[in-house]
């Protein structure tokens, strides 16, 4: 398995694309750095309160956050989709597995690889993002390790999907499929807030079942939610609970996400990838 | 030598119909049944993809520090039998063992060497660095890797080019590469399929200095191919298989039976054919007369004989077909059997 990851690592070390991608993370951390500094510069020269700066910050911030997360979903659905069909296809699969290593060691070895590529990708890029607005603007979030665990474990979420689907679709149906399945369950989510907001005026009306099955399908919505929780200062937290149109906005949570989801959301993750494991057993080479 | 016919086309579709039935678990309980010295054992071997019967029952043996000639014609279900030897596809049928444990066994694999038909590495490793990943593999100690990597790359002729990536390796260079990891470790067993599709002449005769060496050190070697040359140079026994049986196993001579001279002659008369019995079993087509078993010593009195009977000969071909002319024929008959 460490064999395997190994490789994996250094294959994705190789692709042009990794490195485009990390290319193009530090030059959106060092334009956002310089446009929080001339909107905080100018805030700040024209008499503006600093908590409606920090305020302003924060938001930015979970915007920004919100584009990591979007572009590492599809980094982790675009690794692992051809992770295991492009070895099947192209015949690499042969070699390597007519070798005394079983097919589950195979498929492990190549998540653990580009799980490590994916966390140090996202984790990497957000860190980066988070010290520079801090660093620019004066605002540190409440929590930074917590939202950087979310992000990267909505990576790791997507990764595994990603590599189920590798074991019988080829690459690009895998990658689409997976892309497709975490903007419907980050639209479900969004589905959940609207109905939140409704309910309070309409109490016979319930979306939450939506958003409710979305995390379930795919946790990465109630992930995401953790990193905003985490990157929002506690007085919004605090001023805008319980506020149905607070809680509608899709960039505000309210509460971490629960002990029960994140159980859940590792019990998922095993379950994907004993899927995938016994789905490659089964796959006639 | 053997020569197998398949069960009729009945006998097959019922045979699958039960693998799909309750007892299917029962029928792929694949045993380890191999005999002494033998390194591959297969018998009545069946896969079935869909609707399409790629072996009907493949049944071979190959023998330990033997070069064994694996022929077909295309889709004859030749990868098919490597697949189902090396654990990459499930049989439907049918029983085997490799190295005398089941199908597919990961110890039985350390202990064997693969280059698929469709032979691919990962184009950016170097070639020292795809042989580490493969001695990795297969827990080859790190103790006397180096030397083990230097053995391998020089007996494929890439000493020069072992710190080059695969990217910038030619089609035969690749193949060549290929060959030396299935021979990285010294394995038991060596099965190679097509190993030479993509080499120049020179590079098939050292592939077949290659192969002798290996079996000289004692290694069995399953060598699919249908360049039938190859074969004829370099294995000991072969068999030919055809729409997923084997039509005929044994060695080159079993193969290709027993010689035969043709006398192309005119004015040869009943009497005088009867005259020739001292000479072997002769036949005679009106044109063209076939003496089986002739000794080449003894063609020349044939010829002195025919001609004090007055009979007037055109030509002489004395010798044993050659295997491809055996290889169209079996292949035929075959066909002819299940048409």
């Amino acid at each position: 398995m460490i064999t395997i990851a190994r490789l994996t690592i250094g294959e994705a070390a190789r692709r042009r694309i990794l490195w485009v991608l990390v290319a193009l993370a530090v030059l959106a951390v060092a334009l956002t750095g310089w446009g929080i500094d001339r909107l905080v510069s100018i805030a700040r020269a024209s008499g503006t309160e600093e908590l409606t700066i920090q305020l302003g910050v924060s938001q930015i911030l979970i915007f920004i956050a919100f584009q990591f997360s979007f572009v590492l979903a599809m980094t982790a659905a675009f690794l692992g989709a051809p992770a295991i069909a492009n070895d099947i296809e192209s015949g690499i699969a042969l070699a390597l597995l007519a070798r005394p290593i079983r097919r589950s060691s195979y498929l492990l070895g190549r998540w653990l690889g580009l799980a490590v590529v994916v966390v140090a990708y996202g984790g990497g890029s957000a860190l980066l993002a988070i010290l520079v607005v801090s660093r620019v603007s004066g605002y540190t979030p409440p929590s930074i390790i917590g939202p950087l665990a979310y992000l990267a474990t909505e990576g790791l979420v997507v990764l595994s999907l990603s590599l189920l689907l590798s074991t019988r679709l080829p690459p690009i149906g895998a990658g689409a499929i997976a892309v497709v399945v975490y903007g419907l369950s980050w639209a479900a989510g969004a589905i959940e807030r609207v109905g939140i907001a409704i309910t309070a005026n309409n109490p016979g009306v319930n979306l939450e079942i939506v958003g409710q099955v979305g995390r379930a399908i795919l946790p990465t919505d109630g992930l995401w939610r953790g990193v905003i929780y985490g990157l929002e200062p506690g007085v919004v937290v605090a001023a805008a609970a319980g506020q149905p149109l607070a809680e509608a906005n899709p960039f505000f949570a309210a509460t971490p996400p629960t002990v029960g989801f994140l159980v859940w959301t590792g019990i998922w993750m095993i379950l994907v990838m004993s899927l995938a494991a016994m789905s490659l057993r089964r796959r006639e080479l | 030598m053997k020569i197998m016919r398949p069960a009729s086309t009945h006998g097959v579709t019922a045979r699958v119909a039960r693998c799909h039935g309750p007892h299917r678990k029962k029928e792929l309980a694949l045993v380890a049944t191999s005999g002494p010295g033998l390194v591959v054992d297969v018998a009545d071997l069946r896969k079935r993809y869909g609707r399409v019967q790629a072996l009907a029952g493949l049944t071979m043996t190959v023998r330990a520090g033997e070069i064994f000639g694996f022929l077909g014609p295309n889709g004859a279900g030749k990868t098919t039998a490597v697949k189902l030897l090396l654990g990459l596809a499930r049989p439907s049928g049918g029983r085997g063992a490799v190295l005398g444990r089941p199908l597919g066994d990961r110890e039985a694999r350390r202990h064997v060497g693969y280059l698929p038909e469709l032979f691919r590495f990962q184009p950016w490793l170097r070639a020292r660095e795809v042989l580490g990943l493969h001695a990795d593999l297969i827990g080859m100690p790190s103790a006397g890797r180096s030397r083990a990597f230097d053995d391998v790359l020089g007996l494929v002729g890439l000493v020069e080019r072992a710190d080059t990536a695969v990217s910038g390796f030619s089609k035969g260079m690749q193949q060549r590469l290929g060959i030396g990891v299935a021979l990285l470790g010294d394995p038991a067993l060596v099965i190679l399929d097509e190993p030479t599709s993509a080499l120049d002449p020179i590079g098939r005769m050292d592939v077949r200095g290659i192969l002798r060496a290996a079996r000289e050190r004692g290694a069995a070697i399953l060598l699919n191919s249908h360049l039938l040359t190859e074969v004829e140079q370099v294995c000991d026994r072969l068999a030919i298989v055809d729409r997923g049986v084997v039509v005929a196993e044994g060695t080159l001579a079993d193969v290709l039976g027993a010689r035969e001279t043709r006398i192309t002659v005119e004015g040869l008369q009943p009497d005088g054919l009867a005259a020739l019995q001292p000479f072997g079993t002769t036949r005679f087509d009106g044109r063209d007369l076939f003496v089986g078993n002739l000794v080449e010593e003894r063609v020349p009195d044939l010829v002195t004989a025919l001609v004090g009977m007055g009979v007037r000969v055109h030509e002489v071909a004395s010798g044993r077909e050659s295997l491809e002319a055996r290889f169209l024929e079996l292949v035929r008959a075959n066909r002819a059997v299940d048409a």
